[in-house]
């Protein structure tokens, strides 16, 4: 045990005397967190929302009063015809419309979708990007709760009119999207890349041939290098809540013990992948390619953060299945928005649970007591 | 009962046959020399004699334990210094000591007896970081590091490449009297004349072991007489002794050139005539007891 | 130049913060000589190399390489000299062939010159059988020389030569070292580190460092008699065996 504690405080030190790690490992999440506020604290108060179609519709009605309830968003008028956005904007009683085609409750029920589309005032892009986002995240939420099929997001595209049009665009389901996103990259890039560049180090070095000459059972030195980067993990966690909760506002429906032990599992897959990777690769640059573009790309890919894995071909949402960031971001975004209790997260959770049992088994299994 | 014995060690990487049918057998309590250049398999062989590596063909005991079987006593019981091993650079002296002494089940205080005499030199640093030693103190500290664990058997790869002439001479001193504790050292070299520090010797060449024994045994061995030719600007006579019929080689050695020659076919005399016929009179030629890089040459060239 | 010696340096000197790694040296290389750089780790010979190939500025220093200034003239003093050293020499997963190309094009050669060199060192090495092999896969004496050669592809006045030898087998070492008169019997200034002293003995004269400064310069015979010893092993370790720094 001596010895265990003897690695894992060495490992510590190599941490704590890198600058370049401890700037990854400590100051890059609340960068990344900062930036991503950013991008969306943009100021959108009082956004004047018309609507347009049909308001006796039920559905269109609910999404309506949805959108009324929202504290950045003001429905100010209700009309049945597009022709009118323009003059509406024009004139600046409009920031954004949103538009229902005819019989959508109908529609919806009948054919399990319905068409809708968001029209944002072009002539300051960069708010009215922020603004056609922010609806359709709202949008989006209904969405969920409307179960699969949901509304048809395909379709619609004609251009109609000059002002900048954002159809109802799925790529951004919620403003929250990029906090879960950000979870499950930074504990990928440090469980994964940090503890395999950390191993292939001392490959490289020449000291691990002398740790494996040393009595101590290599499961242990495995374990003393995952150690340390999970203590890490666990309070890159917290700084990210922190700060996404007083600095961005994003409030956790769900329970934190729940986000805890899911992190947990996933912490457990990404070690393991780091430790697989620490196995195939002879050399730090090595390692550091297969991490960043084997495994964070993809993650940033497949996992949903940039494009919606329902948008790609099927051929490709199955390659999306095997990223384990992707299990993890779906059940953070339930948790985190949705609230939900751990009934509703099995399914991802087993599968999860399931790679990280494979990848662990295999890792312990492959990493040799030999060169 | 040899510390180690090596029995008809192969092993390949693909195509390259990295060491080929090697044995050698390696006494209790002596400095055993693995001499020959880069590439010639002493890595590989002290893997496979370190547990770190399985042969593919043959078999092998440290100190009476088989290196696949019983892997886990040699670990035991053996240092380590793996070749071209630098330490941890961003931690200290005292802390890099420290963490090796636990690893190995022992602590620095333990066994001070053991490395008292190296590492004495090395604590007015000790809280200095590694990576700022110079390459000498790096090495010694990196012994410090096998040895702390008081060690039956030492393995130390290549552990004065790199290392100025000094601090060679320095460490060829520590591990004298480390052999006086009663140590077995196994250790590489690519410099020949370290040769002449070990007890015995083997000279390894593309895997395969050419010749070993003591120093003495191997040059006994010499075939053929060995010249010294000495003066001033004698580099052209390389070129001109090379050409004479029954020399079998002629090499530069420092000042001098040693010139091999087959004596049924040629003497001294002939060569100190075919000198003062090209002009190079004031060359002198003596006869000379061969070192062990002329031996090496010429074992590695019959190969 | 006009006297003859192509590196004429004046106080080098260079400081990193408060440690002075090269200590005020002064000395000559004459045009076409051997000349031996020696001195014990971390006595400040990778430094002052580095400088004298304009890869590093002195913090002070007269003097010049090749006849460019060392201070204003580096980029014009790395064209002029050749480079090769134990720790790199050649790319390993490029064929022979190409590794010449390769650097006859980093060194600014024109096409047309580069198939010519190219041709011609094949030859004289003798390796046509070797010319589309990679050259991880020729053996390690056959390297060497190669590098020596695209070390001279440009025709420089001088080539640097860090520890050409280490590690390298004794009959290969000797060859090279035959390589290295060929060279220099053609006109070609030979700067040279090593820590094999039978290889100072090979130079015309040499210099031995100490903590950053320069402790004796001159031929291996007049330092052998100065110090009354019967080989340059024995004179390294004189005065080399002072040093404070370690």
């Amino acid at each position: 045990m001596k010895e265990f504690f003897k690695f894992v405080q060495k490992e510590f030190l190599h941490i704590f005397r890198d600058k370049r790690t401890i700037l990854i490992v400590l100051v890059m999440p609340v960068v990344q967190i900062i930036l991503f506020g950013f991008a969306i604290s943009t100021d959108i108060n009082n956004v004047r929302v018309d609507i347009v179609g049909d308001i006796r519709d039920n559905k269109v009605r609910e999404i309506a009063e949805r959108i009324d309830n929202n504290k950045y968003l003001d429905v100010v008028s209700e009309y049945e015809f597009v022709t009118m956005i323009n003059d509406r904007f024009r004139r600046g009683k409009s920031d954004v419309a949103v538009c229902f085609e005819q019989d959508f409750s109908k529609k919806l029920e009948k054919e399990n979708s319905a068409s809708v589309r968001i029209i944002g005032d072009g002539s300051d892009p960069n708010s009215a990007q922020v603004i056609a986002n922010y609806v359709m995240g709202i949008i989006n939420d209904e969405n969920l709760e409307l179960g699969q099929g949901g509304i048809d997001r395909g379709g619609e595209m004609e251009k109609m009119m000059p002002p900048v049009k954002y159809q109802y665009n799925p790529m951004m389901k919620s403003s929250y999207n990029f906090v879960p996103g950000v979870m499950g990259l930074i504990l990928m890039l440090i469980c994964s890349m940090m503890t395999a560049i950390s191993i292939v180090r001392e490959k490289e070095t020449g000291a691990m041939e002398l740790l494996l000459v040393s009595p101590v059972k290599p499961i242990w030195i495995i374990i003393s290098k995952a150690l340390p980067y999970m203590v890490l993990s666990a309070v890159n966690l917290v700084t990210i809540f922190l700060f996404s909760h007083y600095v961005l506002n994003v409030l956790v429906r769900g329970s934190l013990s729940l986000i805890a032990f899911v992190s947990f599992i996933f912490i457990l897959t990404s070690l393991a992948l780091g430790l697989l990777i620490s196995i195939m690769a002879s050399t730090q640059r090595v390692a550091l390619l297969i991490s960043g573009m084997g495994m964070m790309m993809p993650t940033m890919i497949f996992s949903g953060i940039i494009f919606p894995c329902e948008s790609m071909p099927v051929v490709l949402q199955y390659v999306s299945d095997i990223i384990p960031a992707k299990w993890y971001i779906i059940m953070i975004k339930k948790i985190m928005i949705e609230g939900v209790g751990i009934a509703y997260i099995l399914k991802e959770l087993s599968i999860l649970s399931l790679m990280a049992f494979i990848l662990l088994f295999t890792s312990v299994k492959l990493f040799k007591t030999r060169l | 009962m040899y510390s180690i014995e090596a029995k008809n060690i192969g092993k390949s990487y693909g195509a390259v046959k990295a060491l080929d049918n090697v044995s050698l057998q390696v006494r209790k309590g002596e400095i055993y020399g693995l001499i020959g250049p880069d590439g010639a398999g002493k890595t590989t062989l002290f893997r496979i004699l370190t547990t770190l590596m399985l042969p593919d063909s043959g078999n092998a005991e440290v100190e009476g334990f088989d290196i696949i079987r019983d892997y886990k006593a040699i670990r035991k019981i053996s240092g380590y210094m793996p070749g071209h091993f630098s330490l941890y650079e961003d931690l200290s002296v005292e802390e890099n000591l420290d963490f090796f002494a636990t690893i190995f089940g022992t602590s620095v205080a333990a066994n001070y007896e053991t490395i008292r005499e190296i590492y004495s030199q090395l604590e007015p640093f000790r809280k200095r970081k590694t990576g700022k030693l110079s390459g000498g103190m790096k090495q010694k500290l990196a012994l410090c590091c096998a040895l702390v664990h008081k060690p039956s058997v030492l393995f130390l790869d290549e552990p004065t490449t790199g290392v100025d002439a000094i601090s060679r001479k320095e460490f060829w001193n520590i591990l004298e009297r480390i052999k006086a504790g009663g140590v077995t050292v196994l250790v590489s070299t690519p410099y020949m004349d370290e040769a002449s520090l070990c007890d015995r010797i083997s000279l390894i060449q593309q895997g395969q072991i050419i010749d070993s024994g003591t120093v003495d045994s191997i040059v006994e061995k010499y075939p053929y007489l060995l010249l010294s030719v000495s003066g001033d600007h004698i580099y052209p006579v390389l070129k001109i002794l090379r050409q004479v019929k029954g020399v079998v080689s002629c090499f530069a050695f420092g000042t001098e050139h040693h010139v091999a020659i087959d004596r049924a076919l040629i003497t001294a005399e002939d060569i100190r005539h075919i000198l003062t016929e090209n002009a190079y009179a004031d060359c002198v030629v003596k006869e000379i007891r061969p070192g062990i890089e002329d031996c090496f040459m010429q074992l590695a060239a019959k190969k | 130049m006009e006297n003859g010696n192509i590196i004429e340096v004046k106080g080098l000197t260079k400081k990193f913060g408060t440690f002075t790694a090269v200590d005020n040296i002064s000395f000559d290389v004459k045009k076409g000589e051997i000349f031996g750089f020696l001195g014990a780790n971390g006595a400040g010979k990778t430094t002052a190399m580095k400088i004298l190939c304009g890869l590093s500025k002195p913090t002070s220093c007269e003097g010049y390489v090749a006849g460019f200034d060392i201070n204003s003239e580096q980029e014009k003093i790395k064209h002029h000299i050749g480079y090769m050293s134990q720790k790199f020499s050649l790319y390993s997963d490029l064929k022979v062939w190409e590794n010449i190309r390769l650097f006859g094009g980093i060194y600014g050669l024109k096409r047309k010159d580069i198939a010519q060199r190219t041709e011609v060192i094949i030859k004289t090495l003798g390796m046509q059988d070797w010319k589309d092999s990679l050259v991880g896969t020729i053996p390690q004496g056959w390297k060497q020389k190669l590098a020596f050669s695209i070390a001279m592809i440009h025709e420089p006045q001088i080539v640097f030569l860090d520890e050409p030898t280490g590690g390298v087998d004794p009959e290969t070492r000797r060859k090279f070292w035959e390589m290295i008169y060929d060279a220099s019997e053609k006109g070609i200034t030979i700067f040279v580190t090593t820590h094999y002293m039978d290889e100072a003995e090979y130079c015309d004269r040499v210099s031995i460092m100490v903590d950053g400064r320069i402790e004796a310069i001159d031929s291996p015979k007049a330092l052998k008699e100065k110090y009354r010893v019967n080989n340059m092993d024995s004179v390294f370790r004189i005065l080399a065996g002072g040093a404070l720094r370690q």
